[in-house]
């Protein structure tokens, strides 16, 4: 009993100094895996400041933490598309990200992006691309088209593998068939449905954990994919290309932002500021082997980073971001998904 | 309580197997800790996978031990899962403990149904919805103790686990030898700690156990209920999606694992000597 | 020592339900008050409700709006949910036939070797459900730890396709749940007082009967407690059938997760949530019911 006593006063003690020092601190929420370790220690040494961070595993956590109340965030890694969300239900607060000493070094095609065309709330993180990989060497296609993913061929049949979630399954369909992003034309969306229902014939799985290796085991010949994520894939020795089709693919962006519930509102700033450097920021995507916003980084990155396909896209590939969906429209897609997976 | 196994009999059985005893039960046995082991002895030898991926071979490599250890975010997941698990199997085990005596001992009573429906109430929410109510809670209340909100929640929802297995217990215990016990002039409470709670013994560990086992594993409510710096294992891995999970992770289960079998042999060891050196 | 419990057998009674009730009642009872009522309001579209009044989210669970905007039957949701049902069942049932005799063979061991075998059982579990379930597809995946000998010797030349199919969900949820099943059972077993076998055995009671007639029905509340273990969190398990049956249909859990995630619906997730107790306590009432009927009758007889 005495024993367990002690045990309890010094875990409360923990927590009890965890929430003294309270000024100095930086709490960063992001994915896991999603903010180098050595990164966040040139941070630490530069401003003294110590940073802790913790993970979330999806766009719509963060968004359901945030809206059922959770504090004690400085800053939190958004997509796009969650952004405009963020900023309407009052969730994050303008920091004047465009004022910042290092916002010059930001490149010039993602500044003031729709999601944030003040640039008052988000600072860069990464971006990618998603569309669909496949093994080579059992696939004789050669991804040129969105047709081979949405209209498969019979090599195909119980080895194709698609994403477990809507969104982006959905918005790639969009774009193979020409439908507006976020369409609340309920036949549109039927024609969508039905192209879904038809492809699931050859579907093996509806995954977004382990691509790379049910391409390496020959599991699945073609599965949905992100860009840097597939590298690491291809980079085991599998040999699996990142398809870049001529219809194009769908783009997301990261950006850091800053909730309204935040304490430390300076150090987010500095951490920011910190981030459009382009060495620190250099740093992160050699970890990560996505994409960055900022000027300059390419100096700083290894030469297999500098030659990856799938973070050097085609110069005539079209990326298309998606947008914010409106709440009907965004109830047709749960609806299509829901459909498809009766 | 256990002499009796030994007892043959002689009366039926062509090979004399003892009452109560039936073929095939140790290989079925043996069939059971192999379906139970072979996924482990797997996630075993992939730990020293080379590769990058976990689930494909790429040759022998001990990386991701070194990665582990030199990754301090993982280490400090972990610690954060023993710290919740430990102190919510402690007293989640504690108040199952007492509230079964009440339900299985106290008679029929008024609220005897409610209160069963209570304690299991945990247990027939889905995960989700009880993550998402229990943080709306938590802010509607201003409660922000980081660690201790995961704490709180874990609490809460292991109760029903290590219940069940100590009320089964109960159930139908034989009360002769408290009785007993209370007939020579035992105190309620030198019944309680020298009857009762060593034939209970059985249903607490099984209980605490699930509870442990239930507290470690949970994703969901720690995700969503957990304040800034409580990451544990579970929400680690679980959000490594966008990157893919790596070999690392057998790693640090393997350690854990290990932990485990080393702390359990110990105490072990440990008990069989003060049982050894009480028994003279 | 115990002077400072209360006197009477009721006071006694509510102090040691008190900690239960305090815990459960606070960080539980409330928290589904509050869901119960979200259940009942309208969805904000960004997540969260809005403070008006609104059945729809119950009314969706059976029926929806057609293009015309009339509301007609949709037994879509309703499917995933029976589906769910059944899955949960068969993977009771097998966690009782794969668990049971284990259990058992457990309480047969000398008495220092029994927490040994418990402790057998839960170490698998101290590793994450993931990483276990990921060691399933390498167990059963193409050219994995099962084909890759039959493939080499040639007893087969294809893959068996094991995975991603209603067999490997049921192998995973299984696997999950086990101990959930062994463990009550073995808690309530091991109390089993051998001398009732022998006796039974004098009076010529056949191994089968036994087991049937003196076994089984002592560890009946380990069986049942083992069963709710398992059967309610199967209702809501989705690590297994999205990762070994591949997600290619909606489970309760995976439709509930679907609603505070992506759809974004809470009182829908609410609402479902709802249901799903209702049936849950109901079963439960009824089983309490029949078991003080029944327990009255032998009382009588």
């Amino acid at each position: 009993m005495k024993r367990l006593f002690t045990t309890f006063a010094a875990i409360t003690a923990v927590l009890i100094s965890g929430l003294a020092q309270a000024s100095g601190e930086l709490f960063i929420y992001n994915w896991t895996e999603y903010t180098p370790p050595e990164l966040i220690a040139k941070f630490e040494k530069e401003s003294g400041i110590k940073v802790s961070v913790d993970t979330y595993d999806s766009n719509e956590t963060l968004l359901a933490k945030l809206q059922a109340g959770a504090t004690g965030y400085d800053i939190v890694v958004p997509s796009q598309n969650f952004v405009p969300i963020l900023i309407n239900e009052g969730l994050i607060q303008k920091v004047g990200v465009h004022a910042l000493s290092n916002f010059k070094n930001m490149e010039d095609r993602w500044t003031f992006p729709e999601w944030d065309s003040e640039q008052e709330y988000s600072g860069p993180w990464q971006w990618g691309t998603t569309s669909f990989s496949y093994n080579s060497e059992l696939y004789s296609g050669t991804g040129a088209s969105l047709k081979e993913f949405f209209e498969p061929s019979d090599e195909l049949n119980g080895r194709l593998s698609v994403f477990q979630t809507p969104d982006e399954v959905i918005s790639l369909a969009n774009i193979y068939l020409g439908i507006p992003f976020c369409s609340e034309d309920a036949k549109q969306m039927k024609q969508i449905q039905d192209m879904l229902v038809t492809q699931k014939e050859s579907v093996v799985a509806y995954n977004s954990e382990t691509m790379s290796d049910l391409l390496a085991s020959g599991e699945a010949i073609m599965t949905n994919h992100w860009s840097g994520y597939s590298r690491l894939g291809r980079l085991t020795g599998a040999p699996i290309v990142y398809a870049y089709p001529k219809e194009g693919v769908v783009g997301w962006y990261d950006s850091m932002v800053v909730p309204t519930s935040a304490k430390n509102v300076e150090n987010a700033k500095k951490f920011m500021n910190f981030m459009m450097d382009p060495v620190n920021m250099a740093m992160l995507t050699e970890n990560q082997g996505y994409g960055d916003a900022v000027k300059g980084t390419a100096a700083y990155y290894s030469d297999e980073l500098k030659s990856a396909p799938e973070i050097n896209p085609p110069s005539d590939l079209n990326v298309f971001f998606a947008p914010t969906c409106s709440p009907k429209a965004q109830s047709l897609i749960d609806k299509v998904w829901t459909k498809v997976m009766q | 309580m256990s002499d009796q196994i030994q007892k043959p009999s002689t009366r039926k059985g062509k090979k004399m197997l003892p009452v109560g005893h039936y073929r095939g039960l140790s290989s079925w046995t043996i069939a059971f800790f192999i379906f139970l082991y072979l996924p482990i002895i797997v996630l075993i030898v992939y730990s020293f996978n080379a590769n990058r991926m976990v689930m494909n071979w790429g040759g022998f490599g001990i990386d991701w031990y070194l990665k582990a250890f030199n990754n301090s975010d993982i280490q400090k997941a972990v610690w954060n899962s023993l710290i919740v698990a430990t102190v919510a199997t402690v007293f989640a085990t504690a108040i199952a403990t007492i509230g079964a005596l009440v339900l299985a001992r106290g008679g029929n009573f008024r609220g005897k149904t409610v209160s069963l429906g209570l304690i299991t109430l945990p247990l027939m929410v889905p995960e989700i919805v009880t993550a998402v109510a229990v943080l709306i809670f938590f802010s509607a209340i201003g409660m922000n103790l980081g660690l201790g909100n995961v704490i709180i929640a874990h609490i809460t929802f292991c109760i029903p686990f290590a219940f069940m297995p100590i009320r089964a217990r109960l159930e139908g215990m034989d009360t002769t030898l408290e009785q007993a016990g209370r007939d020579l002039y035992a105190s309620q409470w030198e019944t309680f700690r020298f009857v009762t709670m060593p034939l209970l013994m059985p249903g607490i560990v099984a209980g605490a156990m699930l509870a442990f086992v239930i507290s470690m594993d949970d994703f969901i409510i720690t995700l969503m209920v957990g304040g800034a710096g409580s990451t544990t294992l579970p929400v680690y891995i679980y959000s490594m999606i966008r990157r893919g999970l790596t070999p690392e992770i057998n790693a640090v289960s393997t350690m854990l694992l290990l932990a485990s079998i080393a702390i359990v042999t110990a105490y072990w060891i440990l008990s069989r000597k003060t049982q050894t050196s009480t028994e003279h | 020592m115990s002077d400072w419990l209360p006197k009477s057998a009721a006071g006694r009674r509510w102090l040691g339900l008190a900690p239960s009730y305090f815990v459960i009642g606070i960080f539980m009872l409330i928290p589904m008050v509050i869901m119960g009522v979200f259940s009942f309001l309208e969805p904000n579209p960004y997540g969260g409700v809005k403070p008006i009044g609104s059945l729809a989210a119950y009314i969706k669970i059976a029926f929806e709006y057609d293009l015309e905007d009339k509301l007609v039957f949709n037994p879509g949701y309703l499917n995933i949910i029976f589906r769910s049902f059944q899955l949960s069942f068969g993977a009771t049932l097998l966690c009782l036939i794969f668990g049971f005799p284990v259990a058992y063979y457990i309480t047969l061991q000398p008495e220092n070797r029994r927490n040994f075998y418990i402790y057998l059982v839960t170490i698998p579990f101290w590793t994450n459900l993931l990483i276990r379930t990921f060691a399933w597809i390498i167990i059963l995946g193409r050219g994995g730890v099962i084909e890759a000998p039959l493939l080499a010797t040639g007893i087969i030349d294809d893959s068996l396709r094991m995975m991603y199919s209603d067999g490997a969900i049921a192998i995973g949820l299984t696997y999950s749940y086990l101990p959930l099943m062994v463990l009550p059972i073995y808690a309530s077993l091991e109390k089993l007082d051998f001398r009732l076998l022998d006796a039974a055995s004098d009076l010529y009671a056949n191994r089968f009967e036994i087991m049937t007639k003196v076994v089984i029905p002592l560890s009946k509340p380990g069986i049942i407690a083992g069963c709710i273990l398992v059967f309610i969190p199967c209702l809501g398990a989705f690590i297994a059938p999205n990762l070994l049956g591949g997600g290619k249909k909606l489970m309760l859990g995976s439709l509930v997760q679907f609603q505070f995630a992506s759809a974004r619906n809470w009182p829908f997730g609410g609402a479902l949530s709802m249901l799903l107790l209702s049936v849950v306590i109901i079963t439960l009432i009824f089983y309490a019911r029949a078991a003080k009927n029944r327990a009255a009758m032998e009382g009588s007889a």
